[in-house]
């Protein structure tokens, strides 16, 4: 098959789906508090689009935030752990619990303790998503061919130099795999965190806009806001995906 | 000269790999360990390198204490280049961990890439590089250093057999050009039959010396046809048949 046609199928197929979506709306007098149809729904972000666009800022900066933290954070014990066989066998396990525990049961706690609303939030998704960035990176130091140690080893070169020199590079496409990663489970953490601090939180992201939509039986409204979140999560998946490109292509271009 | 005394070396999981080693290798010789995989040929060459200490016995460099950085060049059997540093990069890496300033180490790079035969190639990655190539790379980036001796384990093993045969050519040309000290480990005996001026016929696991040969083949062109290097393979694959259980 032709690849244009391959690049525009899935556009067609989504306006395909749409149309039908409406028809069926239209056919079935189907009332906009049940199911909403497209064309409501654009009006609806319309009408809400200063809400919805500062929703989504707060959001993002949220999600920012702690995936700057969760880079620094998991970056950080993934050298220490690859340096410390003690501190990988102490810290471990640890990692995983947090990671496994799931951030609708400790948000509350997180939210009470850290008390300042924003920096909550970025505790929550930072949770959430540092736990890919640790265990990639880690997987990246660890695949340091055993040959170029021995070799930076027989030149006399300090811990320092084997780090940033060698293992870092070679972990550097692990790192940005997870990173990725990470981009869309900081933002899914900011958002449960968002849900589970509800109005008694920051009150401005875009789960606040679902939550406060939902109240109102403003269903419109509530997909609107759920589709700009998607779009927020693709977006993030896919910006981190260029970076990943261009990071390693700049680095191996033959 | 370098000398091993009743080196061994068991592992921490209570393998023998070596026991009673016995060798000397005087300057500018050309040593070939061989024998059958897991004989311990990669761990002995480990143990000259320094990189471990023998479980027993000692190991002398021609001085007190380890070798020093730079002091011995070693060469793996995959060419391991960083993917991300061009040919002159990664010949000029032993020189930059031991502090040398670009300026400073680029005619010795230089040399050493036109060493191996790469004049030209200085600015190309390892993925713009043929297998060969990436080899040559890698004994640059080991004589680079100007090592006193030169460890190189089964570097041809991966290539293919006109490739290795023309670096053999190359390898055996360098080492009479330099006269640098060559420990070269392989399990082919056409390979230590056509390079070494000494063989040494490992066992297999715990390795010992089974036999060490001196062969004196012609140099020059018609080397591999030669009557004395068929010779010499047919002494060394009788000796195997001796020490091999069948």
């Amino acid at each position: 098959m032709n690849r244009s046609v391959e690049r525009v199928a899935p556009f067609a197929f989504g306006l395909i789906a749409l149309v039908l979506w409406q028809g069926v709306v239209w056919v079935t007098h189907t009332p906009s508090y049940v199911v909403p149809g497209p064309v409501d729904i654009a009006r609806a972000f319309w009408q809400a689009r200063g809400a919805l666009g500062s929703g989504l800022l707060s959001t993002l900066a949220v999600t920012g935030a702690a995936l700057l933290s969760s880079t620094v954070l998991g970056v950080l014990l993934a050298v220490a752990m690859a340096a410390s066989p003690l501190f990988r066998s102490a810290v471990q396990p640890w990692a995983v619990v947090v990671q496994v525990t799931p951030v609708v049961a400790i948000a509350p706690l997180i939210i009470i303790w850290v008390g300042q609303p924003f920096l909550a939030l970025v505790v929550c998704a930072v949770v959430v998503s540092f736990f890919a960035i640790l265990s990639n990176t880690a997987a990246g130091l660890a695949a340091t061919p055993p040959e170029l140690l021995d070799l930076f080893r027989l030149n006399g070169a300090t811990r320092w130099q084997i780090l940033f020199q060698l293992s870092l590079p070679y972990a550097l496409p692990y790192f940005l795999n997870g990173l990725r990663l990470a981009g869309t489970l900081a933002l899914v953490g900011a958002v449960v965190a968002e849900f589970v601090a509800g109005s008694g939180g920051f009150a401005s992201g875009l789960a606040w806009q679902i939550i406060e939509a939902s109240y109102r039986l403003q269903i419109p409204r509530m997909f609107a806001a759920l589709l700009l979140l998607g779009a927020a999560g693709v977006g993030i998946y896919a910006t981190l995906g260029v970076l990943e490109r261009v990071v390693l292509a700049r680095r191996n271009r033959a | 000269m370098f000398a091993l005394r009743q080196v061994a070396k068991v592992f921490s999981n209570g393998t023998k790999a070596l026991e009673d080693i016995t060798v000397e290798i005087a300057p500018g010789s050309f040593v070939a360990l061989l024998g059958p995989s897991g004989c311990g040929k990669s761990t002995l060459l480990r143990l000259l390198s320094g990189l471990d200490a023998p479980s027993g016995g000692e190991i002398s460099w021609g001085h007190a204490g380890k070798p020093a950085p730079g002091e011995i060049g070693y060469v793996f059997q995959d060419a391991t280049l960083l993917p991300w540093a061009d040919a002159a990069e990664n010949v000029y890496l032993p020189l930059r961990l031991r502090g040398l300033s670009r300026a400073e180490a680029m005619p010795r790079v230089r040399a050493a890439l036109a060493q191996v035969g790469l004049e030209g190639f200085e600015q190309t990655r390892p993925k713009g590089l043929s297998g060969g190539m990436k080899m040559r790379v890698s004994i640059a980036r080991a004589l680079v250093s100007e090592p006193a001796l030169l460890l190189m384990d089964e570097p041809f093993a991966a290539l293919d057999e006109f490739t290795r045969h023309k670096l053999q050519d190359d390898l055996l040309a360098l080492w009479r050009r330099t006269g640098k000290t060559v420990v070269f480990v392989t399990h082919s005996i056409y390979e230590a039959a056509y390079l070494a001026n000494r063989i040494v016929i490992m066992t297999p696991r715990p390795g010992r010396i089974a036999t060490t040969l001196t062969p004196d083949l012609p140099d020059g062109p018609g080397r591999r046809e030669s009557a004395a290097y068929h010779r010499l393979v047919a002494e060394i694959t009788g000796s195997f048949q001796r020490i091999l259980p069948v």
